[in-house]
């Protein structure tokens, strides 16, 4: 792990704000880790109201999507998708009212003390929430482990450079995310609750040490590197324990959630409000006005850089998530979705594309690689053609956080060459 | 916008330091020793590294276009070579002399293994290790400092190794005199003062680390130390074997060298420490006055050993 540059200051003190209502949104059927949606419940001339449930599954692993404006359906075809290229998608023409649904009443705070814990899931279900840090696994799995659960780690280290949705959520979310916590610790019944946040945020750790201070919560403060923010790493950071080679979180009795999918929960049960809408940091260089943006799920990527301009000067990237792992766009047109934690708008000057040149050994992957590998050597394995090896070095484990090829001076593609390679190595297993 | 987007694999963002910016910076760093040996040994030295610059870079050059790749002189690490091997020659050997040794370092012990990063041994020292064993004579043959002329003068090393000295008192020199470079020697080697700027920069723009080169001179120190002396156990001049012969440059410039040393903290103390073990008994017991080049040129071949051998401990992995 290493600090890096950060470009956090463009935004970490500019507060949520609420995007412009889009006119049109773009709701792609696949938003989470699992199996894209297969139960369509509108038709195109439908008309639909914000918090409707637009499509669903009836097994597997999966999350419900719901409209983020009122309007009519368009079409259902395929679009831009920010992760997979195309992926088919419900398109909503907007009708400018915002019409929510009628049942999205606020509960009573003694009709969410009756919910049981079976009933709180059903409602993480119901409202299609998944880890907004990025992974976008259903939330709903997450909170019906196998074995009962020990630790609970909140995350708000966001390492990513540039994001500052979390923090801000930190800091004016502070009361959901006590609330959020104290329903997830409702259905799982954890021993201890942490919240995990980088020392690069004093603010968002003072909010948060203040509203649960009579909790008996840790709040735990994390030396600023990337990726702290990792799931393995945070896990090892703040109960000095490691989760297994090839095992999961809760194999061990952990839980990890983000702050942001804490937030929604909270909301979900409270507000009855589904997953429609997130915060996002809108930023880079390009950009006269960064913002920490409340967006409707859906909006397209051009719609938020718009409401952050005026350009400096023509974008040459546009990256959607954090620039250490996040994906290149190739139009933006494409539509923010649930994992979407960030938009930036890069140029060239902090993009510039090297030329891949041999390994020199300078061990700059292997200090840095926060699980321990040789990224170097399991990249030059890669191409021998030998992922036998590769595999015997540890690929499996790797997290993908990219920090192998940031560091490299070589700039050799080293992440993305393992990222090629376990997929291989997957497909080979599943065979 | 659109039709001019670049979408390219995460990670989307670089430390600035590329392998061309380290190599300069080394170059940089070797710039002190260079100046000194001018004043030191007079115009002499000014040619032998000349020739070994130019030699290396023309050879790398001539054989990346024969080969039909491209041509990568310009990231700094042939000129590095030659410098290094002109820093480990007498300043008033013959200039063709240092070309040989840079063309065998280069196309050798460089390209014919592959290039950049696919060297086994460091090339400057194969170059030198090779003159060593072709032309004793000329790498043998040491002038003495401030006189700009080709007066010969033996290493303290050698005298000492030949038992016409047994210590700094014999030798007629004091401790400074070693540290800023009066005495006979390579034309690089002499000055460890330069030596050490040049080391200071490198550590503080985190090219290099503490590790080979402190536990490289500290075993040497040690080892000499306890059985430097014929006079017994405990009574060797830990100092004088730190500041004589080609240690601080071997250890700070060539035992760091990326490619022929491992890549872990802790594999390069173990060949720190080796490369120390064996300087000390080639110094003490070996047939030749000083044991640097060969005991790095030996661990080089040792490198992918330990790197098999000491791992970073992974993460979940008991
Ligand atoms: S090998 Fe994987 S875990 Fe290690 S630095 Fe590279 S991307 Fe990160
Ligand atoms: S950082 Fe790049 S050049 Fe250095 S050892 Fe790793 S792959 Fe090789």
């Amino acid at each position: 792990m290493v600090r890096i540059e950060e470009h956090k200051h463009l935004t970490e003190n500019k507060p949520i704000e609420q995007a412009v209502l889009p006119a049109r949104v773009v709701i792609p059927l696949l938003q989470h880790l699992g199996k894209t949606l297969d139960r369509v419940l509108v038709k195109p001339q439908d008309h639909v109201r914000r918090g409707e449930c637009l499509a669903t599954s009836d097994k597997g692993v999966f999350a419900p999507v719901h409209a983020s404006i009122s309007g009519t359906v368009s079409q259902i075809a395929d679009f831009p998708h920010p992760v997979s290229g195309f992926c088919r998608a419900i398109e909503i023409e907007g009708d400018g009212k915002d019409e929510a649904l009628d049942t999205m009443k606020p509960r009573t705070s003694d009709e969410v003390a009756r919910l049981t814990a079976a009933e709180l899931r059903a409602i993480v279900f119901e409202s299609g929430i998944v880890g907004l840090g990025g992974a976008t696994f259903p939330a709903h799995i997450k909170l019906a482990p196998a074995k009962p659960i020990e630790d609970f780690i909140v995350n708000g280290a966001e390492c990513e450079p540039y994001l500052t949705a979390d923090n801000r959520l930190l800091i004016e979310k502070s009361r959901e995310i006590v609330d959020g916590i104290k329903l997830v610790a409702r259905i799982i019944q954890p021993k201890n609750i942490s919240i995990a946040i980088e020392n690069n945020k004093p603010q968002a750790i003072r909010c948060m040490r203040e509203a649960v201070k009579s909790l008996g919560w840790r709040v735990v403060v994390l030396k600023t590197a990337y990726p702290q923010g990792g799931e393995k790493q945070v896990i090892k950071s703040c109960l000095r324990r490691e989760v297994p080679s090839g095992k999961l979180p809760f194999d061990i009795g952990v839980l990890v959630h983000n702050v942001g999918t804490v937030v929604a929960i909270a909301e979900a049960v409270y507000l009855r409000k589904p997953l429609y809408e997130r915060v996002m940091t809108v930023s880079g260089a390009c950009l006269e006005n960064p913002k920490n943006l409340l967006v409707r799920l859906g909006t397209l990527v051009e719609d938020l850089l718009k409401q952050c301009g005026p350009m400096t000067r023509e974008p040459k990237r546009i990256i959607m998530g954090g620039p250490m792992m996040g994906i290149a766009q190739f139009t933006p047109q494409t539509p923010v979705i649930k994992g979407t934690s960030g938009i930036l708008a890069l140029d060239e000057a902090e993009e510039k594309e090297q030329e891949e040149s041999f390994c020199v050994r300078c061990g700059a992957c292997v200090e840095n690689c926060p699980i321990g590998l040789n990224p170097g050597l399991i990249a030059l394995a890669i191409a021998k053609g030998r992922l036998d090896l590769a595999e015997s070095y540890g690929i499996m484990d790797c997290i993908e956080c990219g920090l192998c090829a940031y560091v490299c001076p070589g700039r050799r593609h080293i992440v993305q060459a393992i990222k090629a390679a376990k997929l291989k190595i997957r497909k080979q297993q599943n065979k | 916008m659109a039709d001019k987007l670049f979408v390219a694999h995460a990670p989307h963002m670089h430390k600035t330091e590329s392998i061309a910016g380290i190599m300069w910076r080394v170059n940089l760093a070797l710039i002190p020793s260079g100046l000194v040996a001018l004043f030191i040994f007079g115009p002499a030295a000014l040619w032998v590294m000349a020739s070994g610059v130019l030699a290396a870079v023309g050879t790398e050059a001539f054989i990346q276009k024969a080969r039909g790749q491209k041509v990568t002189v310009s990231d700094g690490s042939a000129f590095m070579t030659g410098l290094l091997v002109a820093y480990n020659l007498p300043a008033h050997c013959p200039i063709w002399v240092a070309a040989a040794g840079s063309i065998f370092a280069i196309a050798i012990a460089k390209q014919a293994f592959g290039g950049l990063g696919r060297n086994i041994f460091n090339p400057a020292l194969a170059g030198r290790a090779f003159l060593v064993a072709a032309w004793p004579k000329y790498m043998t043959t040491f002038t003495k400092p401030f006189v700009y002329d080709a007066v010969t003068q033996a290493t303290p090393l050698s005298l000492i190794k030949e038992g016409k000295a047994s210590g700094m008192v014999d030798l007629g020199l004091s401790y400074w005199d070693l540290f800023i470079g009066n005495r006979g020697g390579s034309l690089g080697e002499v000055c460890i003062l330069a030596l050490l700027l040049g080391g200071v920069y490198l550590l503080c723009r985190g090219i290099i680390t503490w590790h080979t080169p402190v536990s490289f001179i500290a075993t040497v120190a040690v080892f000499m130390w306890a059985f430097g002396s014929p006079e017994g156990l405990f009574r060797g001049d830990a100092l004088f074997q730190i500041l004589s012969g080609g240690l601080v440059l071997g250890a700070v410039f060539m035992a760091t060298d990326y490619v022929t040393s491992p890549v872990t903290k802790k594999g390069q103390v173990i060949f720190g420490i080796c490369c120390g073990l064996l300087t000390g008994v080639i110094r003490r017991w070996g047939g030749y006055p000083e044991g640097v080049c060969y005991s790095i040129l030996v661990m080089n071949a040792a490198a992918p050993l330990i790197d098999r051998f000491v791992q970073k401990r992974r993460y979940g992995v008991a």
